[in-house]
């Protein structure tokens, strides 16, 4: 039984968009309450992934294993270690969000973009979940054409540009990574099983040139400085369902691409390459807060502060101790919640005034006293405030990276500060003040089923930030394991 | 003389017996019936198709089985090779019956035109001799030039038709040439006798490798590859977009089959001039055509460059079969199969993205123009999703069967060392990419300019959806059909 957990997470939400599908976008209720069931569903079926997880354990737990295309020896190779079950949780979980969220909003097309959505839900799930090369890229890569249709069609007023932006810069990072698939095939006698390749000794060159083709795929994804451009395009354009999905998962996919293939199969190249990531990171956490900090529409901001908190991500995997690995992960999933959270707080205002510009807003706290109070917790914890989820991580990746020398430490100590100005700065002029317009005068405080969202996503963010241990005790073993192959060298 | 005559072996050629026969019937059909009951000739034409299919299937042993003194095979490969040509003709028909039949085009000709192209490509398919192969390409050439100008009174088909014919012509004569040049090396017109004769090695390099030049330049012609593509979009334009579907759909298969029955059977000792050749042009190809598809307004003339670049990518495979002029059978199979899987995979996705344009198309209107696609979500949100298909199928990105393929032939090509070539090749793909999602932009972001309603009968709609479908299930389960594609490789190599 156990063994059909995972394909449950992944095909549960995409043979559930079929019926919300066919219902059509004319029987609204209905439509709603199904694409609620059929994410709930999905979400409920991997509960038991956490439940059922064996922490002591480092390998790959939950496998499933059936031949795909036996002409490449290609499989259907699904399992989880520590590293991955927790982003399937939150993925689903996110998703139930979402629907949520989009509840009364989209009035064009609704079923569609339930039903976009929820296969998204589940090519996700795929990627965090594929052990074998080929599975790991078509869900990869697949996963694009839900999330270009839905920048595109319920978007901004320049959907169509960020739409395409997206689009292809994803695709440019992604195809240069399956050439690196292809070659790995070849050399290592014909297997695309990921957890082969991790034992496969590969020499100094060809490792740098993996690490590069793999370095373009995710970096593009993460996304780092200097490919994040398509981020605030796209952060500005998505509707507000599409840029949570893009913040809260589809971000993580690129960081988790580092965890599960550059660092444990090309562990040479990646300590020759760690200080130029390194310094990537840095100009991210350094040079993009700066960025957040000048910018005048809500959603713009937030996307720079996600690119400066990826920053972080990627600083401690690069660091290579466990306390930063372990960090950068618990990072990924705090950011998860909060960068959902922070998106879907501009969503409740934009609803209300169709205006994302900061300039728009002020005093909001006097008429949606509710929604401020949940607002600034959210701000607070996007900042770093201890006792939420956004310190925890944060505080793990500078400890790491204060042992792995002062300096670095030091400057991604910035961030803290940095954070907390762009942040708290944006909630001071939205949230606070005198009451700016009309407009705001007229804004009706959070409902309840937005309210039911946004505590929800509260309630997380507290209980990871006042006891992440349920969130590091899961990982604990398995980044032992990453940590030994990456110290291992393959030449 | 007489007593010297020996009856030849009819059974491997059963299926074109067949087709010819049963052509004159669809003559006299349409002679007689032919100006009250139409549906008769389309009909037959139809039958005799699937009768043809069943005598390959029940005909086909695996064997290899030469007749007509060596001029004529019949292995595994061509049974394949024609099943899939049946079937994507038979398409073909039923995709264009409402669309010929609302323009008076669906007259005798038009049936007889396509059975005779259609047993031209059998004869190219089960070619064992050069002038076999000839005699099926000119039939296949000059029945597809007829094709072309069906529609005589428009002054668009006669010039492509009459720019097709020129430009045919040509190729022919260049594959004639270089045939004549290799006869003159070898002494053999037999494809299995040149194979002997490279492989004694006691012919003239020179020669030789001349007459492969203009072997090359015809083969390409016919495939449609940089720098022979000149005739592919103005002819895939002109031509009503029925025609356009039966030619980029069942003339790839034979296109194929040219190709590796003269370079890979016939002149596999040259692989390596030849080698060379085929990987400038696929390079060319690729880019040219994804380059020049992004300038189109006219999405049939987008499909042709199209096309271009998808036959590059074919070439792609093909020519990966020999590393380094080393004969590796599992790397000549692993890449002639990946060509293999290619065509199939590409004639399914043609068929789908005219098969859309004939859906959009009505009476007296031809939904040509990349415009009429906007807002097709809204008028018909299944078709549009069958579109999406497709078009993402085409652009190489997964779960449809069009990533599998280049999946496929990418394997080979790096597998055979030509990684750069490779990352090329892929990069290219990125800027295709380009294209076929501005056909989904125009479907999913734009609002209808044609409001008017799909008038499309049941079996253009049905089998349209099949065909959509079927792009994505054999992406969901791409193993089936690359299986078939090796086995049939395999056992006839």
């Amino acid at each position: 039984m156990n063994s059909q957990l995972l394909s449950l997470a992944i095909w549960v939400p995409i043979l559930g968009a079929v019926p919300v599908f066919w219902v059509g976008s004319e029987r609204r209720t209905l439509v709603r309450w199904l694409s609620l069931a059929v994410a709930v569903a999905g979400f409920l079926v991997t509960l038991p992934l956490y439940t059922g997880f064996d922490a002591t354990l480092s390998g790959m737990q939950f496998v499933e294993q059936a031949p795909w295309i036996t002409r490449f020896n290609v499989q259907y190779l699904l399992g989880v270690d520590g590293i991955s079950m927790p982003f399937i949780l939150l993925n689903s979980f996110i998703t139930v969000m979402v629907v949520l969220a989009g509840w009364e909003v989209i009035e064009d097309k609704q079923a569609q973009y339930m039903g976009a959505f929820l296969i998204m839900s589940g090519l996700m799930n795929g990627i965090f979940c594929a052990l074998d090369g080929v599975l790991f890229y078509v869900f990869f890569e697949a996963s694009l054409i839900p999330m270009y249709i839905i920048i595109g069609a319920w978007g901004g007023p320049n959907r169509v540009y960020a739409a395409f932006k997206f689009f292809l810069y994803t695709l440019l990072g992604s195809l240069l990574m399956l050439v690196a698939l292809i070659w790995l095939f070849l050399e290592s006698g014909g297997s695309f099983n990921i957890l082969d390749w991790h034992h496969l000794r590969i020499g100094m060159a060809p490792q740098i040139l993996i690490f590069i083709a793999f370095l373009v795929s995710f970096a593009v994804k993460v996304p780092m400085w200097p490919v994040h451009t398509w981020l605030p395009d796209a952060h500005v354009e998505a509707p507000t369902g599409g840029s949570v999905v893009l913040a809260a998962i589809a971000l993580k996919l690129g960081a988790y691409g580092f965890v599960r293939f550059s660092l444990p199969i090309v562990p040479d190249a990646s300590h020759y390459m760690a200080p130029f990531i390194i310094a990537l990171s840095l100009i991210a956490v350094i040079y993009i807060g700066f960025v957040a900090l000048v910018q005048t529409d809500m959603k713009k901001l937030i996307a720079y502060s996600s690119i400066s908190h990826m920053g972080f991500v990627t600083l401690g995997f690069f660091i290579f101790n466990q306390i930063g690995v372990e960090g950068a992960l618990v990072q990924m999933i705090s950011h998860g919640f909060v960068s959902a959270a922070m998106f879907l707080c501009v969503g409740v205002m934009y609803d209300r005034m169709h205006s994302r510009m900061i300039a728009d807003y002020g005093g909001v706290v006097n008429t949606m006293p509710k929604f401020a109070a949940l607002f600034v917790f959210f701000a607070m914890a996007n900042s770093g405030l201890p006792a939420t989820s956004g310190f925890v991580g944060e505080f793990m990746v500078i400890l790491g990276a204060i042992k792995f020398n002062f300096w670095v430490g030091f400057a991604s100590a910035t961030t803290l500060i940095l954070g907390a100005a762009y942040t708290l700065w944006m909630v001071k002029r939205v949230v606070f003040g005198a009451v700016a317009n009309a407009h705001v005068a007229e804004l009706k405080d959070i409902g309840g089923r937005e309210f039911l969202v946004l505590g929800l996503l509260a309630a997380s963010v507290l209980a990871m930030g006042l006891y992440p241990f349920p969130f590091t005790e899961v990982m604990h073993a398995s980044v032992d394991n990453l940590l030994k192959h990456v110290a291992a060298s393959k030449l | 003389m007489l007593n010297n005559f020996v009856m030849p072996d009819l059974y491997p050629a059963a299926p074109e017996i067949f087709l010819l026969l049963m052509s004159f019937l669809v003559l006299f059909v349409d002679l007689i019936f032919g100006a009250t009951r139409r549906w008769m000739a389309a009909m037959l034409t139809v039958v005799t198709l699937l009768g043809c299919a069943a005598i390959t299937l029940v005909t086909s042993d695996g064997q290899t089985t030469l007749t007509f003194s060596n001029m004529f095979v019949d292995d595994l490969l061509s049974d394949f090779l024609k099943l899939m040509t049946y079937l994507a003709v038979i398409m073909m028909l039923i995709y264009s019956r409402q669309y010929m039949a609302d323009r008076g085009l669906d007259k005798g000709e038009f049936y007889l035109l396509v059975l005779y192209a259609t047993l031209g490509m059998m004869v190219m398919i089960s070619a064992a001799n050069f002038l076999t192969m000839y005699l099926g390409l000119e039939l296949m050439s000059l029945s597809l030039y007829g094709l072309v100008a069906i529609d005589r009174d428009s002054p668009r088909c006669t010039e492509a038709a009459m720019k097709y014919f020129v430009l045919g012509a040509l190729a022919s004569g260049l594959l004639l040439y270089g045939m004549s040049m290799i006869y003159g090396a070898t002494g053999s017109l037999e494809i299995g006798g040149v194979a002997q004769a490279l492989y004694q090695g006691q012919s003239e390099k020179p020669v030789l490798v001349f007459g492969l030049v203009f072997l090359v330049a015809g083969i390409a012609f016919k495939l449609g590859l940089v720098p022979f593509h000149m005739w592919i979009p103005d002819v895939y334009h002109g031509a009503p977009t029925a025609v356009t579907m039966f030619i980029g759909s069942a003339p790839k298969f034979a296109a194929f089959a040219m190709a590796l029955r003269l370079l890979v059977y016939a002149l596999f000792g040259l692989a390596v001039d030849w080698q060379q050749m085929l990987l400038i042009m696929a390079v060319l190809s690729i880019g040219l055509g994804n380059l020049a598809a992004i300038a189109q307004t006219n999405i049939k003339r987008m499909l042709a460059y199209s096309a271009i670049s998808h036959m590059g990518y074919m070439v792609l495979g093909l020519m990966s079969g020999v590393v380094g002029g080393q004969i590796d059978a599992f790397t000549a199979v692993n890449a002639y199969s990946s060509a293999l899987y290619y065509t199939v995979a590409y004639v399914l996705m043609s068929l789908g993205a005219f098969g859309m344009v004939l859906l959009l198309s009505r009476a007296g209107y031809e939904a040509e123009n990349l415009e009429d696609f906007k807002g097709l979500n809204k008028r018909s949100p299944w078709f549009a999703a069958m579109m999406l298909i497709i078009m993402f199928s085409m652009a190489g990105i997964p779960f449809f069967v069009g990533f599998f393929a280049k999946f496929a032939v990418l394997l080979a090509a790096i597998k055979a060392g030509y990684t750069a070539v490779a990352v090329i090749a892929v990069m290219f793909s990125l800027v295709g990419a380009f294209y076929y999602l501005r056909v989904v932009k125009l479907m999913y972001f734009d609002t209808p300019v044609d409001s008017a309603s799909i008038t499309a009968g049941l079996d253009l709609r049905l089998l349209l959806s099949v065909n959509g479908l079927a792009v994505a299930a054999f992406g969901l389960f791409p193993d089936a059909m690359m299986m078939v594609c090796t086995t049939a490789l395999m056992r006839s190599l």
